[in-house]
């Protein structure tokens, strides 16, 4: 079945796998790097939050919208000129990995905000008549709290970013999902399509089992 | 230990402000426990909350232990709120944590040193009696024992103040029982303010030294509980009386008493047959009273209705007595009653209308 697998294309193939998974990996961890701190902005200024603010938590609200309704083929062109002033080049894997960060952080804001929002106030209340700070609030309370739900959301975002990372062979960003495009799509092997999307749900499988299990870890409630 | 001065509280609505707490004043003294006893929407978990300044009142002044709090800075805020624990209906506990990890997380707000977050959470569990269970997660205790993590918590700090907003509303009879007495263990022991908040008499009776009602955002009554209890003012105050001391007498007793007064006035004048309702509380309630009157005033006398029941160490009564005598021998027992600090009140028995 597989007889259009040479040497040379499966050592593509490893590579392709590589890619994607430093695309995933690193957009992922820099997504939540952003975006965990955004979304407790988001409910922190929230009405009925610690630092409640109005106008800027709809500002911030509104900029996170925008990222988040950008179709992200379009948003790996627009960017261009940051992703170069950022890695120095606009094309291969370590340039794909910034649009791929700026779509994953306003993703991982908002589901972020969801979880935090699930915490009960009246946890928030206690730990004030307690005399804890905001900052303690967030780190003792509010992000414990919302861990699993957290670990759960960044699970999605890492699914989510997989696919997006397909698009990336429009910069030259490799990754599977590329490969299956050039060697399954346009040169008509039909094996190699089919062995790609067959790793790819292995990986989303894995990705999604991994952060099942520390969701279910996590949650004692 | 808690002056509370002029406080009130104006939310902004939907429909315009809303006036929750209209000029409260409220002294609480140190030791005691007090109770503020009103229905949903009173104001009184308002006014629990202005006590830390969880709300912030629109004007008055709070002060606790000799300091406005109203006045702190945040910092000193902070600080002070620590001199004051409290618990919640719905124990407010961190799901994340096991019962030491939450009753050692004001302390680690405060930054103490883990050995002596440790030191001082051990003898707290004890106290509680929740040693056994300080691993568990608050999702694999019981309601009752949730409130136990809430009261260790609560103390961690070593609070002078302990406040209760309506702690016991979620849990069964029989575990709000063991709660409030584990409340007025906490209380004799540690020499703890205790004000709680509840809309069950029960709770009141069971526990406060002092108990102020409110209603509508406004103290309307208060005094000690046997003084509330057996001489209600306001016509709030009797209503939650009565949901534990009943006050009106039951129409099979009304009846029966129609009919003792038909009798009498068949069998012609010479004899008053009157229901009286005999209130008596502490010392009066000792002494072989009625025995007496019907000895000296030749009566006849039925105990038609009552209770009898303790507060505060202090037995209280309320009686339904039909007396049947000579007029001057009634009216000369009423006189004796009310010299021996009985409240004499004369039910009026009237012809139910037929319709």
């Amino acid at each position: 079945m597989f007889q259009n697998f040479s040497e040379a294309l499966l050592e593509l193939f490893a590579v392709s796998l590589w890619e994607t998974l430093v695309m995933v990996g690193i957009s992922g961890a820099l997504g939540a790097l952003i975006g965990i701190p955004l979304g407790v902005f988001l409910r922190l200024t929230d009405r009925g939050g610690v630092l409640e603010n109005g106008a800027v938590n709809k500002t911030v609200g509104w900029l996170v919208n925008a990222v988040r309704s950008t179709p992200f083929i379009i948003l790996l062109v627009a960017i261009i000129p940051f992703t170069r002033l950022l890695t120095g080049s606009s094309i291969g894997t370590a340039a794909a990995v910034v649009p791929l960060t700026i779509a994953a952080a306003p993703f991982v804001a908002r589901l972020v905000e969801a979880s935090l929002r699930e915490v009960d106030n009246g946890l928030i209340e206690a730990a004030q008549a307690m005399g804890a700070t905001t900052w303690q609030i967030v780190w003792k309370v509010l992000l414990p709290e919302a861990m699993p739900g957290i670990i759960a959301g960044l699970t999605i975002t890492l699914v989510s970013l997989t696919g997006y990372s397909a698009m990336a062979g429009a910069i030259g960003g490799g990754g599977l999902g590329d490969l299956g495009i050039r060697y399954g799509y346009q040169r008509f092997l039909p094996d190699v399509m089919l062995a790609v999307v067959l790793v790819l749900i292995l990986f989303v499988q894995a990705v999604q089992s991994l952060g099942d299990w520390a969701v279910r870890r996590l949650s004692h409630r | 230990m808690i002056d509370l001065r002029g406080i009130t509280q104006v939310y902004q609505g939907a429909q315009g402000p809303v006036e929750a707490l209209k000029g409260i004043d409220l002294q609480i003294q140190p030791g005691e426990v007090f109770g503020i006893i009103g229905r949903s929407g009173a104001g009184k978990s308002s006014l629990v909350r202005t006590i830390n300044l969880l709300n912030r009142p629109t004007q008055g002044a709070v002060i606790v232990a000799g300091r406005d709090l109203t006045q702190l800075n945040d910092a000193d805020l902070r600080a002070a709120r620590r001199d004051i624990g409290m618990i919640f209906q719905h124990f407010n506990l961190l799901s994340s944590r096991t019962v030491y990890g939450n009753v050692a997380f004001p302390l680690e707000l405060a930054g103490l040193p883990d050995a002596e977050i440790r030191a001082r959470v051990e003898p707290l569990l004890d106290l509680v009696g929740l040693g056994s269970l300080r691993d568990r997660y608050p999702s694999q205790i019981s309601g009752g024992q949730k409130q136990r993590v809430g009261i260790a918590r609560a103390l961690a700090s070593r609070p002078k103040v302990l406040l209760s907003d309506e702690a016991t509303s979620a849990l069964d009879p029989e575990t709000t029982r063991s709660i409030l007495a584990l409340l007025q263990k906490i209380n004799r022991e540690l020499g703890l303010t205790i004000v709680l908040i509840t809309h069950q008499m029960q709770v009141v009776k069971q526990v406060a030294d002092r108990v102020a009602v409110i209603e509508a955002g406004r103290i309307v009554e208060q005094g000690s509980v046997l003084e509330v209890f057996t001489r209600p003012q306001q016509a709030i105050t009797r209503s939650l009386v009565d949901e534990i001391l009943p006050q009106e007498l039951p129409a099979s007793v009304l009846d029966h008493v129609r009919q003792l007064q038909g009798q009498l006035s068949a069998a012609g004048a010479g004899t008053d047959g009157r229901l009286l309702r005999l209130s008596y509380a502490g010392d009066s309630a000792y002494q072989p009273i009625l025995s007496q009157l019907i000895r000296d005033y030749q009566l006849d006398l039925s105990i038609l209705h009552g209770q009898i029941d303790e507060i505060q160490n202090q037995t209280f009564g309320s009686l339904a007595v039909f007396v049947a005598g000579s007029p001057s021998h009634v009216a000369a027992a009423v006189e004796r009653l009310r010299t021996q600090g009985v409240q004499v009140e004369e039910v009026a028995v009237t012809t139910p209308t037929q319709d």
